[in-house]
């Protein structure tokens, strides 16, 4: 089985997928790809039907709903403002901060209100994901590194980093929300009394450290199997050459799990950018911690147009971010699902 | 002292020297092995122990159990303040169940698809369920929020289990995707040579050897469903909402005084079911999270 955490070997072309042995070249090739695909559009329509029920439709209708404006009492003004459609004055007034104005027209909008977090709350998402991606990234590697070494007790480390991982999320911020508790442990063991959900960059501090805990097993399993995917005779050959351990690392390692690790980055990226559990619960969302998804729900109950107009906003951003790592930083997702046997065993 | 000797002691002390090398290099692997326990393991430790703790010793900080109770059990099931975690484990349960039923139903036949046979468009597949796997849940609850509102859903378990497929079944499909492709299918050849029909070669070769690789999907499905908390937290009322939201919502007798140690023990009642599970089958697990890459 090839699913066993060891040294794989054989590399299938990266055609995608097992050629069908029984498949010679020639004759009837065409008449076998088009029952194949008439086999496979059988069996994939349950689930394409199934997503485009529970994501494509949903996406739609929001950004239906983005382009009308809210009916109702404006939370703000407390003016009645009717429905009908909006244009673009939703993401507008989003992206400028800016609320309905007692006798039409806008101004910006007061300190506290939502409309005014809107350029705070993307920066602290975007800040979330820089930092905890960055932390994972580095203590994920270090754990892959140490756990792909033969040592005792090795298959013990790598059943304790799946705990944090088994924790749900929601539990997670209890927890740290009662380790970083004002009389909690964390202040003991470092004899401070900071109040860590009190302030901004404690609050803040807070959020990484947990959500850092949590996820980096996950960070550390995938490039550990894409560590696993290097032959150790590579390293051999390296040794005999006279390269340093620093040497191997740069010139070997690297660039070998570099497909792993990109896919990995990616798949965290995009995770930290939706972020919500975990400030949601810990700090509420005080104190800068509030980020785009957070923002999103507050809005859910004051509008439902405005919410899905920033709802679409937060997807357009993380769609963008995901591009940007696909097209120029060299994350073949597909790739590596397609390419049998790619680091990602 | 002969040219011999000399060179006997010199080997000697080249060995002795790669020995102490190599004996220092194990011994900081096992003190980063020590660090990686320590990180991984104190705070869920720490949870535990808190659990077990009487409640007037909330902030001891004997690292060993001090003062044990089962109390915080009790008070973790006890409704009288609001809380209803027993009814919120067993909606976890339920939702859990059904919703990882409904994807590996759906995704088994996708995923066969995906790694045996060949036709166009199937990066395109693959490209759009991996793009629904990262797909940020707050961009679906708006417009489900209306429409739920509108058909009278708010509360009810259908308008959590919908919701879930979404990123439960994409991860089904490519993880199931991954083992499927590492499968021995010329054991289907094999027993058709040998006069099964396919149907048969199905159910007799392939069947069998597929049956750990469902079943490892269903263990992820079913933890990221008993994970989810964003859907639930605005789409749940008080008689439907699962573990997650309850013990976010946790209330104790006095609304300034947060109940950690009831909270703990929820926590651990909550986690020790899937920490076992993900213990048992650590080596499927490992293998099925990196394959499909998604939390």
């Amino acid at each position: 089985m090839a699913t066993e955490l060891g040294p794989t070997s054989v590399k299938e072309p990266a055609s995608g997928g097992t050629p069908i042995h029984h498949a010679p070249k020639g004759v009837g090739e065409d008449n076998r790809i088009a029952s194949q695909g008439r086999w496979a559009s059988w069996l994939l329509a349950p689930t394409v039907i199934a997503l485009a029920i529970v994501i494509v439709y949903p996406i739609i209708s929001a950004i239906v709903m983005s382009f009308e404006k809210d009916a109702g009492l404006d939370p703000v003004t407390g003016l009645f403002t009717a429905g009908g459609p909006a244009g673009f004055s939703n993401y507008v007034n989003w992206i400028a901060q800016q609320c309905a104005a007692p006798g039409g027209g806008t101004v910006a909008c007061p300190p506290g209100t939502l409309g005014a977090q809107f350029w705070s709350a993307t920066a602290t998402t975007f800040f979330f994901t820089v930092v905890t991606v960055t932390l994972e990234t580095i203590l994920g590697f270090w754990m892959a590194l140490i756990m792909a070494r033969t040592f005792k007790g090795r298959s013990l480390v790598r059943a304790a980093v799946l705990v944090p991982w088994a924790i749900p999320t929601a539990v997670t911020a209890q927890l740290w929300l009662f380790i970083f508790a004002f009389e909690g442990i964390a202040n003991k063991l470092f004899n401070t009394t900071i109040l860590w959900t009190g302030s901004e960059w404690p609050a803040k501090w807070a959020v990484i450290i947990a959500d850092t805990w949590k996820t980096t097993p996950f960070m550390a399993l995938l490039i550990l199997a894409g560590l696993q995917m290097i032959p150790a005779e590579v390293y051999e050959a390296a040794k005999v050459d006279g390269a340093s351990a620093w040497q191997r690392f740069r010139m070997i390692t690297l660039p070998l799990v570099k497909p792993a690790l990109m896919v990995a980055i990616l798949f965290r990226t995009l995770d930290a950018l939706r972020m919500f559990d975990l400030p949601y619960i810990l700090t509420e969302g005080s104190n800068n911690t509030t980020t785009l998804s957070i923002l999103v729900i507050n809005q859910i109950r004051q509008g439902f147009n405005a919410a899905a107009a920033l709802s679409t906003i937060t997807f357009i951003i993380i769609f963008i971010v995901a591009f940007i790592f696909v097209r120029f930083l060299g994350a073949n997702v597909v790739e590596q699902q397609t390419g049998a046997g790619k680091g990602k065993k | 002292m002969t040219a011999a000797t000399e060179l006997r002691a010199k080997q000697d002390r080249g060995r002795k020297v790669a020995q102490n090398r190599e004996k220092w290099a194990q011994g900081r692997t096992y003190i980063s092995a020590a660090v990686i326990l320590i990180w991984c393991l104190a705070p869920a430790y720490w949870m535990v122990v808190t659990a077990f703790r009487n409640v007037g010793f909330t902030y001891d900080t004997s690292l060993l159990p001090t003062h044990v109770t089962l109390d915080n059990f009790i008070t973790a099931f006890d409704t009288s303040f609001g809380n209803r975690f027993g009814q919120a484990l067993l909606n976890s349960v339920f939702i859990g169940v059904t919703v990882t039923v409904i994807s590996l139903v759906i995704g088994v036949f996708a995923a066969y698809a995906l790694a045996r046979l060949n036709f166009r468009f199937k990066y395109l597949v693959l490209g759009f369920i991996l793009g629904a796997s990262m797909f940020p849940g707050v961009a679906l609850i708006t417009p489900l929020f209306q429409l739920f509102t509108n058909i009278g859903w708010i509360g009810t378990y259908q308008a959590l289990i919908i919701p879930n497929i979404s990123f439960v079944l994409p991860l089904t499909v490519y993880t199931m995707t991954s083992f499927f492709r590492e499968m021995p299918w010329e054991l289907e050849e094999a027993a058709r040579v040998d006069g099964c029909t396919q149907g048969q070669a199905f159910r007799k070769v392939i069947m069998p050897l597929a049956a750990p690789a469902i079943f490892t999907t269903a263990i992820l499905a079913f933890i990221s469903s008993w994970n989810e908390f964003l859907i639930a937290s605005q789409l749940s009322n008080d008689a439907t909402q699962p573990v997650t939201v309850a013990i976010a919502n946790f209330a104790g007798a006095q609304p300034q005084q947060i109940p950690y140690t009831a909270i703990m023990a929820a926590g651990t009642i909550v986690t020790i079911p899937l920490v076992i599970l993900v213990l048992i089958f650590q080596r499927k697990i490992v293998a099925g999270l990196t394959a499909g890459a998604v939390k």
